[in-house]
């Protein structure tokens, strides 16, 4: 395995920390905030964003420590941009129909 | 393995593991049940981040592989549970 140059060290270390820190505000949002349709929010900032900043630092990492470009983490990325929006209305709607029925308005 | 890269995956690590500890509070303390089902969301997410981690900490590609599996499955959980809370069963006759 090469060792891996500084060029492709840096940003993959600067776009690590900043995935860590979108996705710990996320959780700490999901933790501390008071309504359920508020807590929804954060969280999706941590599995998109900080996800999309920790897979382009793995495909830095593993592109130049192989010596040619690898794009495997793409998969993941597509995969959960396609799919956060899906769980996020299906969720939503599950909520607002859980609250209409206790609250015995029905739609 | 420059050890700038390697302090910002520990410290990504850390940050996965603090996120993971916040999810956990809230599915045990969570007052409805979606907020359980939306914090399982978060954990899994968080655990596929976890595992990209540590791909990239001891330069394997199997954690790749898991991390698709967790995205996978993740999905198909939430959703699946997600449509229990609206309809009270997961596939309709």
């Amino acid at each position: 395995m090469n060792a891996i140059h500084a060029w492709a060290a840096a940003p993959a270390a600067i776009l690590l920390i900043l995935g860590g820190l979108l996705a710990a505000t996320g959780a700490l949002g999901l933790l501390r905030l008071p309504n359920f349709l508020m807590r929804m929010h954060p969280p999706a900032m941590g599995s998109t964003l900080g996800a999309g900043c920790v897979l382009l630092a793995s495909m830095l990492v593993s592109s130049a420590a192989a010596g040619r470009p690898v794009v495997h983490a793409l998969l993941i990325t597509l995969f959960v941009v396609m799919t956060a929006p899906v769980t996020a209305m299906l969720l939503a709607r599950a909520a607002l129909y859980r609250k209409n029925r206790r609250t015995g308005e029905d739609q | 393995m420059s050890t700038m890269l390697e302090l910002a995956v520990i410290f990504a690590t850390l940050c996965f593991a603090l996120a993971l500890l916040f999810a956990t509070v809230r599915l045990f303390r969570g007052p409805s049940a979606q907020d359980r089902v939306l914090a399982l969301d978060v954990m899994y997410s968080n655990g596929m981040l976890l595992l990209l981690a540590f791909g990239i900490r001891f330069a394997s590609s199997a954690y790749f592989d898991m991390a698709l599996l967790i995205a996978l499955f993740g999905f198909v959980g939430t959703v699946s549970l997600a449509k229990f809370l609206l309809r009270g069963e997961v596939i309709e006759p």
